[in-house]
């Protein structure tokens, strides 16, 4: 086969690739900027034992966000000076969010006991501000990243929901990597932030289509909306087992703990599988899509050879690292 | 307000905060690798203690690193779209590659460098330090060979305004590259040998005599005074390398307006771009020619080559170029003055006299302005342009409006002025405070290949740091 023949699919696998980053890292990083977000409504003495849930890990789940990042630049170089000029502020604000997060924890580590009331509350803002900030991207990039109030509401409102939905995953997380009455209080968050995560779904599902005749087109038509019909139906049904299991937690012998990690990972899943579909072949909404926005095909090529070959290496030590922290969390210590 | 000059301070201010923390954690990466290996051999307990104290430091800039890093790679679309949709083809697979083999490595074996000494056996936490150590190194190769290929652009054709790679090797291993690599590993080792010889210095200085703390301050001395001679020959090298392929920039550096044969060496001077004229000269004769042509007669090139028929200015701004430049040779001078007397000292009379110690401390981030003025040489002295002959730093510019720059140019600049004060805070703190309590001490038996609790088992539990 000659090499150029793939050159027409490149742009596909590379929004393949940059939707797989998307998604691990709203899985990897949400659940990271929840407990964040948790710290509010968290007793003090349990704090320790929050951060140790994610001490290891939030570091490398970041970096998927600089890989997506990175191929939406690498990959889709006009659209992505389109997307960061049109979110220069929420980006900036995220931005910060992310420094102040990633600092505090560091800084808490090492700071003396009468000053961690700070840390605590600059890792808690800039937990939610990234959440916030990233919702409302999320926002503005359903209604076409167009201006004017109402997409600065429905925003707005998207970025609730957002952040609700990192604060449930964190609880799912928490649920997993904890035990006793922490364990507990998860479970309560968990309840109470799944209620927004529907919403938030539920309202970009409906705004998405309203915004876009394309969309709506794409859905509603006769053999799609049928074939289609599952992945609502799905995403319901698993809503609804999670708040039953819920209601069974924690049990006993702890056998169930991951099952609502793993229940809010399908739901994201889910979630981002319509967005995929909707918006599908466009990169910038109704503007440009990712065969018009794509680089030279022999850059890609270059770069897929890459990553074809360190992707699963990547994803195989980070496994090994999931694996060393197994278990339920306990104290970190560099020593 | 014009937002291009905002979104260059911007973009300045980000980077050079960025620059601050992989300087650090570049060579303390391997200077931890090295702590290791030596209590590995020797199961010497301080040199586990020296490494448990440099890991907090460690941990602290890595963070740091992070998060100014990824802010850097928001930049390019926020502030300089231009730069990605003509260059990108070039730019876009060295980032990627930077991230795929860099950014995961380090960032997933750093959990168990920082937190799994109890949780793996001992090889595998060498390893993963090493991993660590090796992800940072390239980290700097992948980003100095796209900053390098900025200044000295090769391997590559223009089709349509948009520029297409032809020849990879030649990109990578581009003409500036290894001088500029080399002269930021060294860089970074120097900032790291100052850094740790000045807080041990501080350690001594306020009684603690701690084999641990005389084993770092030894590390130090004895790694800035190997590493200086070396990196003043590397920066010469550097030099004749730019003198080559950007002579502007060079000109701007020794404050050179005619070009001409017996150039001074200017140690102090005023260049004046408006009366295209130095004030307050104070020379040494054939100096620059001496240097840069290895003759007195030698030709040096002049700023006023760079002026273009109708006056247009083609050449860098040359003040802050000039100072660049000897902010970063005087301290390294100064680096040299103090590590080789402290180097003999230490290993004669096994004790730096209290006056050099005292000097030490202050140096503590002398590479960090070295590095600075360096940076700001290179990069000021490539404008206008941005990749040398292909595109101008103005034409790279976005389209968002100058408040809308401003405003975050602000929130930045708060930021890093907070944080840099806590992380100078929280260093001084750590060292009084070990001084005062002593180092951690490793668990008894982790020497050699002996394997720690398994994985799961490590259920003690004692108050955090
Ligand atoms: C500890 C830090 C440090 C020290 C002591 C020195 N430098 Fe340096 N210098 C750097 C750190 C640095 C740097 C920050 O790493 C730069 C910026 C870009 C680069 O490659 O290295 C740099 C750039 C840089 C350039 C700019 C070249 C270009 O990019 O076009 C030259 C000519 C020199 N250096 C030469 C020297 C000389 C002659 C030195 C003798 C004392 C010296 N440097 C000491
Ligand atoms: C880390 C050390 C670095 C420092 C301290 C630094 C500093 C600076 C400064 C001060 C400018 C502004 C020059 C002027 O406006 O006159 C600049 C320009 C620029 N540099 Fe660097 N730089 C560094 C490395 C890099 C690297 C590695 C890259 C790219 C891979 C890069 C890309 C740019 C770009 C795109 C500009 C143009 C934007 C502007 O003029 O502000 N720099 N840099
Ligand atoms: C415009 C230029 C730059 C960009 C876009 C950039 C981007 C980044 C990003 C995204 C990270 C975070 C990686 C993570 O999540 O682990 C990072 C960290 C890092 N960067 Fe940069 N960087 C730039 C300039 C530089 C320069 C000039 C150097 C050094 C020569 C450098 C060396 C490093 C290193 C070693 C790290 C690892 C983190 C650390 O050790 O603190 N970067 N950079």
């Amino acid at each position: 086969m000659e090499i150029q023949q793939i050159y027409p699919y490149l742009p596909l696998i590379f929004a393949g690739v940059m939707g797989l980053s998307i998604l691990v890292y709203v899985v990897l990083d949400g659940f990271d900027l929840g407990v964040g977000i948790l710290f509010a409504a968290a007793p003090v003495k349990h704090r320790d034992r929050m951060i140790a849930s994610i001490g290891p890990f939030w570091d490398a789940n970041e970096t998927w966000l600089v890989l997506a990042i990175g191929i939406l630049l690498v990959a889709f170089p006009v659209a992505h000076g389109v997307i960061l000029t049109a979110l220069y502020l929420p980006v900036a604000i995220m931005l910060i969010g992310l420094i102040a997060r990633g600092v505090a924890f560091e800084f808490r580590a090492k700071a003396r006991a009468d000053e961690k009331w700070l840390w605590n509350r600059v890792f808690f803002a800039g937990s939610t501000v990234t959440a916030l900030a990233q919702g409302y991207m999320l926002g503005a990039y359903v209604l076409g990243l167009g201006d004017g109030w109402t997409t600065v509401l429905f925003s707005m409102l998207v970025a609730l929901c957002l952040a609700a939905s990192y604060a449930a995953i964190g609880a799912a997380w928490l649920i997993y990597k904890t035990e006793g009455e922490l364990q507990q209080l998860s479970v309560s968050w968990l309840k109470r932030t799944l209620i927004l995560t529907l919403v938030g779904m539920a309202i970009i599902s409906l705004a998405t289509p309203y915004a876009s005749p394309r969309i709506f087109e794409k859905w509603f038509s006769v053999p799609e909306i049928i074939a289609l019909a599952p992945l609502p139906i799905t995403t319901a049904v698993l809503f609804g087992f999670l708040f039953w299991q819920l209601g069974h937690m924690p049990d006993r012998e702890d056998r169930y703990s991951l099952i609502p990690f793993l229940v809010m990972t399908a739901i994201m899943l889910l979630g981002f599988a319509g967005l995929a579909y909707s918006f599908y072949p466009y990169v910038v909404p109704d503007k440009i899509t990712i065969y018009e926005a794509a680089a030279a095909p022999e850059s890609l090529l270059i770069i897929l050879a890459g990553t074809l070959f360190v992707l699963p290496v990547i994803i195989g030590y980070s496994i090994f690292s999931y694996r060393v922290f197994g278990g339920k969390a306990t104290e970190l210590r560099y020593d | 307000m014009d937002p291009f000059i905002l979104s260059r301070m911007q973009f300045g201010a980000n980077i050079s905060f960025h620059i601050l923390f992989p300087t650090i954690t570049i060579a303390l990466g391997w200077l931890l690798l090295y702590f290791k290996w030596r209590f590995n051999r020797s199961g010497d307990e301080a040199w586990m203690q020296a490494y448990f104290f440099w890991v907090k430091v460690f941990a602290l800039s890595f963070a740091l690193g992070v998060v100014s890093g990824i802010t850097m790679s928001f930049q390019f679309g926020t502030n300089w779209p231009g730069f990605m949709e003509t260059v990108g083809n070039i730019a876009g697979p060295l980032l990627a590659y930077e991230v795929l083999t860099a950014f995961f490595l380090e960032a997933v074996f750093l959990g168990i460098m920082l937190f799994g000494f109890r949780r793996v056996s001992n090889r595998v936490h060498t390893l993963a330090t090493f991993l660590v150590a090796f992800g940072t190194t390239m980290s700097a190769f992948w980003i100095i060979v796209l900053n390098s290929w900025m200044h000295t652009p090769v391997g590559f054709e223009i089709r349509n305004g948009v520029v297409h790679a032809t020849d990879w090797l030649a990109i990578v291993f581009n003409p500036s590259m290894p001088y500029r690599l080399t002269h930021m590993l060294i860089a970074s080792g120097l900032t790291v040998a100052f850094l740790v010889a000045g807080l041990s210095a501080l350690r001594w200085l306020v009684g603690d005599r701690s084999a641990a703390v005389k084993k770092a301050l030894r590390t130090g001395v004895f790694l800035g005074a190997l590493l200086i001679p070396v990196q003043i020959f590397v920066g010469d090298l550097h030099g004749l390398n730019t003198l080559e392929h950007q002579p502007a920039k060079v000109a701007a550096m020794e404050g050179n307006w005619e070009t001409r044969g017996n150039v001074p060496l200017l140690l102090f001077a005023w260049p004046d771009e408006e009366a295209r004229t130095n004030h307050f000269e104070l020379a040494v004769p054939n100096g620059a020619s001496l240097i840069l042509k290895h003759e007195a007669e030698g030709v040096v090139p002049g700023l006023n080559d760079f002026v273009a028929e109708d006056g247009t200015i083609e050449h860098p701004p040359v003040a802050p170029v000039f100072w660049g430049f000897r902010i970063m040779v005087g301290t390294g001078m100064a680096m040299l003055a103090l590590s080789w007397p402290g180097a003999w000292f230490l290993w004669r009379k096994d004790e730096l006299p209290k006056l050099l110690a005292i000097a030490f401390v202050p140096m503590a981030f002398s590479g960090w302005i070295a590095t600075l003025a360096g940076w700001y040489v290179t990069e000021i002295g490539r404008q206008p342009w941005l990749v040398s002959g292909v595109l101008t730093t103005k034409d790279a510019l976005g389209p968002v409006a100058g408040g809308m720059v401003l405003s975050t140019f602000l929130m930045y600049l708060l930021t890093y002025a907070v944080l840099l004060f806590a992380y100078l805070y929280v260093l001084t703190r750590l060292t009084l405070k070990a001084a005062k309590d002593g180092d951690n001490r490793p668990d008894p038996g982790a020497a050699g290949e002996t394997a720690l609790p398994a994985p799961g088992a490590n259920a003690v539990l004692q108050p955090g740091e």
